[in-house]
């Protein structure tokens, strides 16, 4: 094949540029964003044919899908268009993926977040597919001048029943001026040839090859380096500032002041790093400066105080508890949690008299249309957002603290600003995880638990409950609390947002309960999943008695029991158990521990996973096993602390991440299932301490109850 | 500011730039070689490894004056045509989530199958420790390398 020099020689203003056009027409450009290499392509299109916002068509027969929302690695850019193209009936080696910009009238929820993007996603993308495949088969039978009933549609092709073809790429001009059928039929799960397939990364080319994909790759002409100075405490606000030395090193362009911080503006990002490092400023402090001593001394206070109205509340907790054989009552800890996505936060701004042109990495683009509207007094028509591929969001960049400072920054400026955070910036800004306390009482009588209380607080956290999921149902004596402590450290959601540590200390203080109750793990919570199946106790509302599937819970607990031969393990391994529902997927792990050197560490992780039809099973793995390395690894070595309002940890030599070396093995297993798939991004992180902490308990006897389990070196060493 | 020639991915290329910039930035911001990463800027994460003669260094803390007549090589570098056998082997085992780490991982990688043809478990472990990977495609990363060293 003959490479034109043309075609494969893009610059990266085209790759920024969309290509998206709305509505039918031809298009004549196109950018190779294709997961394939040019080598497999058997021959180059002269042009492309828009059929709609998500598809165009070449006249070879190539097809670019546009995957709607954003990216951060949960590779949806690869599963939504899949959805797509199976209904469509493309080949999919023929299919060439691009980001599609912000665009509601077009695209339904452009988010990432809660693990949403292919359960709300499934049956519209299909339709989008199967749809343009009516439409071909329409516009081919109009051309034979038959019935459409008579023909069908595969691999690209449509065929009446003489057996004569016609290939999408000669249907597709034609097509533009037909009508949209109104009423499709989607394909039966069974007769899938794509979905559920392994499919590689649609990306997986360029990000081996290191070509521009992420925000902070962003080269725009005439662009500025920004790096933003802003308060180094919560609780303080800037007084004045001395920019001389800012302004002296080489490549600083200007240095503006926006509310309480300074934006140093430079020709490259080194520049503006020390430019702004140059800058000597004065703050005062308006509020409280806090510790981590005060958080911790006011939460447990609040542990203590009875609310005015609980979350849930069966029976009555207060009689079981006096007539009780034993009580267990016990408090879990974690700390605040910055997200350290890998990229750090960044984003580019254009605001001029005519458009604000934004770009960058963003979960929720729609949001930060509005808001930027607001903040620059301009209509949204006037703003445009693109998606770069993000390094990472993990819920930091559902926030877009960072487009608007962009945005603020060009404005002032006069100029295209290309913001970047350094990582000390990023871990020192806020919306972290917030810190959370939780206390756990249950009452045994008759060997068996008869009352459950547990009270929660957090720190800007909203509710720290989830009152209506387990083991909501299954205790007749129930109540559950929650308090908020207000603090001026700014907070946000945070991958699985309060599960992903209220999972870990329900599943430890179960584990403690079912020793008391003389059961194994297992047993313990099974026998409470099937009272919840079988005889409910209370309700959710009106319209539900349950709040999660009772039946798909024990599905998975027993699936994860078996695969992992719980109770016989090889010599040397201890095993703790977990389960946790959370994003509509039910998820049982259990992890194994082994002992190094009088040290326990996880050895493996075993789940088991109810999450529906796995859509692209050698991704889904990926996800799995992230998710679990991730709780893994924040149960184990996430510690951030402030002192009067500034956080300890700044960088990556005080703040420790897990590593390959201390990453389990992951054995994944997933129930087989023809239902609507539910999402996989959040859901295997919430399981994982609850079950590392249970499997250290059966290697070493003791108990966690603070995160990081690092920090108390009498257990882990 | 000074000027100075570095010999990059074979070419030699002129560059001004103050002496203590980092060689990241240079690669990034002059020349357009976006692949590197920043992501601490205090070498503990990786995703600026590049190699000097090759051997894996962080770029971002390498100032531009100690390069010298070192060769430099990137991820855009490593091979003509993405085909280094680290990078056949990282689509193989569908290696990436977000990706921001992983032409990092691959230079690191790369480095250590220099001089261990065949590394153990062990082995990797010890030289990828300095890689950091947010959303965990640690095992992923295992493999493809163990892939890339038999059929290297």
């Amino acid at each position: 094949m003959k490479k034109s020099n043309n075609i494969l020689n893009f610059n990266r203003r085209d790759f920024l540029r969309t290509s998206a056009a709305v509505g039918g027409g031809l298009v004549l450009g196109f950018h190779w964003q294709s997961c394939n290499s040019p080598e497999d392509i058997v021959s180059m299109p002269k042009e492309w044919t828009n059929l709609n916002a998500f598809l165009k068509i070449a006249d070879n027969g190539l097809v670019t899908i546009l995957s709607p929302n954003p990216e951060i690695g949960q590779n949806i850019k690869t599963a939504m268009p899949m959805l797509i193209a199976e209904e469509l009936d493309v080949d999919w080696k023929n299919v060439i993926v691009e980001q599609a910009p912000l665009n509601e009238a077009e695209f339904e929820r452009q988010v990432a977040g809660g693990s949403q993007s292919i359960r709300q996603g499934w049956v519209p993308l299909r339709t989008i597919g199967a749809t343009a495949k009516q439409l071909m088969i329409n516009t081919a039978a109009k051309q034979w001048e038959v019935d459409p009933s008579t023909c069908s549609a595969s691999n690209g092709v449509v065929k009446n029943d003489k057996g004569e073809t016609l290939a999408y790429q000669d249907l597709v001009k034609a097509a533009v001026d037909m009508d949209i059928p109104t009423r499709v039929v989607l394909k039966d799960p069974k007769d899938f040839t794509l979905i559920g397939t392994d499919q590689y990364n649609v990306d997986i080319s360029k990000i081996v090859q290191g070509s521009p994909l992420f925000g902070l790759d962003t080269k725009i002409e005439g662009m500025q380096y920004a790096s933003v100075l802003r308060p180094p405490a919560f609780g303080q606000k800037l007084v004045d500032y001395d920019d001389s030395a800012a302004k002296a090193v080489t490549g600083v362009t200007q240095v503006l002041k926006f509310g309480d911080k300074v934006a140093v503006l430079a020709n490259n990002t080194w520049a503006a790093m020390k430019g702004k490092k140059a800058l000597k400023a004065n703050y005062k402090t308006e509020g409280r400066l806090e510790d981590t001593a005060y958080h911790d001394a006011e939460m447990m206070k609040l542990l203590d105080k009875p609310t005015k109205e609980p979350a849930r509340k069966d029976g009555n907790v207060k009689v079981a508890f006096a007539e009780a054989d034993e009580i267990i009552e016990k408090v879990y800890e974690s700390p605040f949690l910055p997200h350290n996505c890998l990229e750090p936060m960044n984003f580019f701004a254009n605001v001029t008299e005519e458009k604000v042109e934004l770009l960058g990495p963003i979960q929720t683009p729609a949001w930060c249309q509005s808001r930027v509207a607001k903040i620059l007094d301009r209509p949204k028509e006037d703003i445009s957002v693109m998606m770069t591929r993000m390094g990472g969001g993990f819920g930091r960049r559902l926030y877009g603290d960072f487009s608007d400072e962009a945005a603020e920054i060009s404005q002032l400026g006069k100029v295209p600003v290309m913001l970047v955070f350094s990582r000390e910036d990023d871990m020192g800004a806020g919306t972290y995880r917030p810190a959370i306390k939780y206390k756990f009482k249950a009452s045994i009588k008759d060997g068996k638990m008869t009352a459950y209380h547990l009270v929660g607080c957090g720190t800007n956290a909203g509710s720290t409950v989830r009152a209506q999921n387990f083991p909501a149902g299954a205790i007749e004596n129930y109540l559950c609390e929650t308090h908020n402590l207000e603090t001026n450290i700014t907070t946000g959601a945070w991958r699985a947002p309060i599960a992903n540590f209220l999972a870990y200390a329900e599943q430890a203080f179960m584990d403690e309960v079912a020793a008391a109750c003389k059961k194994d793990p297992i047993d313990f919570r099974l026998e409470l999943f099937e009272r919840a199946k079988n005889n409910p106790v209370g309700r959710v509302n009106e319209d539900k008695v349950l709040g999660y599937d009772a039946e798909k819970s024990i599905g998975v607990i027993k699936l994860a029991k078996e695969k992992a031969n719980w109770g016989n393990p090889e010599a040397g391994v201890h095993q703790g158990f977990s389960t946790y529902y959370s994003h509509n997927t039910y998820v049982a792990e259990v992890a194994e521990v082994k002992m190094k050197d009088g040290n326990p560490y996880v050895d493996k992780v075993i789940c088991a996973i109810d999450c529906g039809i796995v859509v692209n099973p050698l991704s889904a793995l990926n996800q799995v096993e992230g998710g679990v390395v991730d709780g893994i690894g924040h149960a184990l070595f996430g510690d951030f602390s402030f002192t009067a309002g500034k956080a300890d940890q700044t960088n990556f030599t005080n703040y420790r991440m897990i590593r390959m070396e201390e990453a389990p093995k992951v054995e994944t297993h997933f129930v087989k299932s023809y239902n609507d798939p539910t999402g996989l991004g959040e859901p295997t992180l919430p399981p994982a301490g609850g079950a590392l902490a249970n499997a250290i308990h059966k290697a070493t006897g003791e108990r966690l109850y603070k995160q990081p389990f690092v920090n108390q070196s009498e257990v882990i060493g | 500011m000074p000027v100075y020639i570095l010999n990059i991915n074979k070419k030699n290329q002129e560059v001004t730039a103050d002496a203590d910039t980092p060689i990241l930035w240079v690669l990034r911001d002059q020349l357009n070689l976006v692949g590197t990463k920043y992501g601490c800027g205090v070498a503990q994460c990786g995703a600026c490894t590049i190699h000097l003669d090759g051997e894996a260094i962080r770029s971002c803390s390498m100032p531009i004056s100690n390069v010298g007549e070192k060769k430099i090589t990137t991820i855009e570098g490593l091979s003509e045509k993405g085909d280094h056998a680290l990078q056949v082997a990282w689509k193989e085992h569908d290696v990436p989530q977000c990706g921001y780490c992983q032409a990092g991982q691959i230079m690191n990688a790369a480095a250590l199958l220099k001089s261990n043809t065949s590394p153990s478990d062990e082995d990797i472990n010890v030289a990828m420790a300095g890689n950091l990977c947010r959303c965990g495609t640690y095992n992923r990363i295992k493999a493809a390398i163990k892939t890339a060293a038999k059929n290297s």
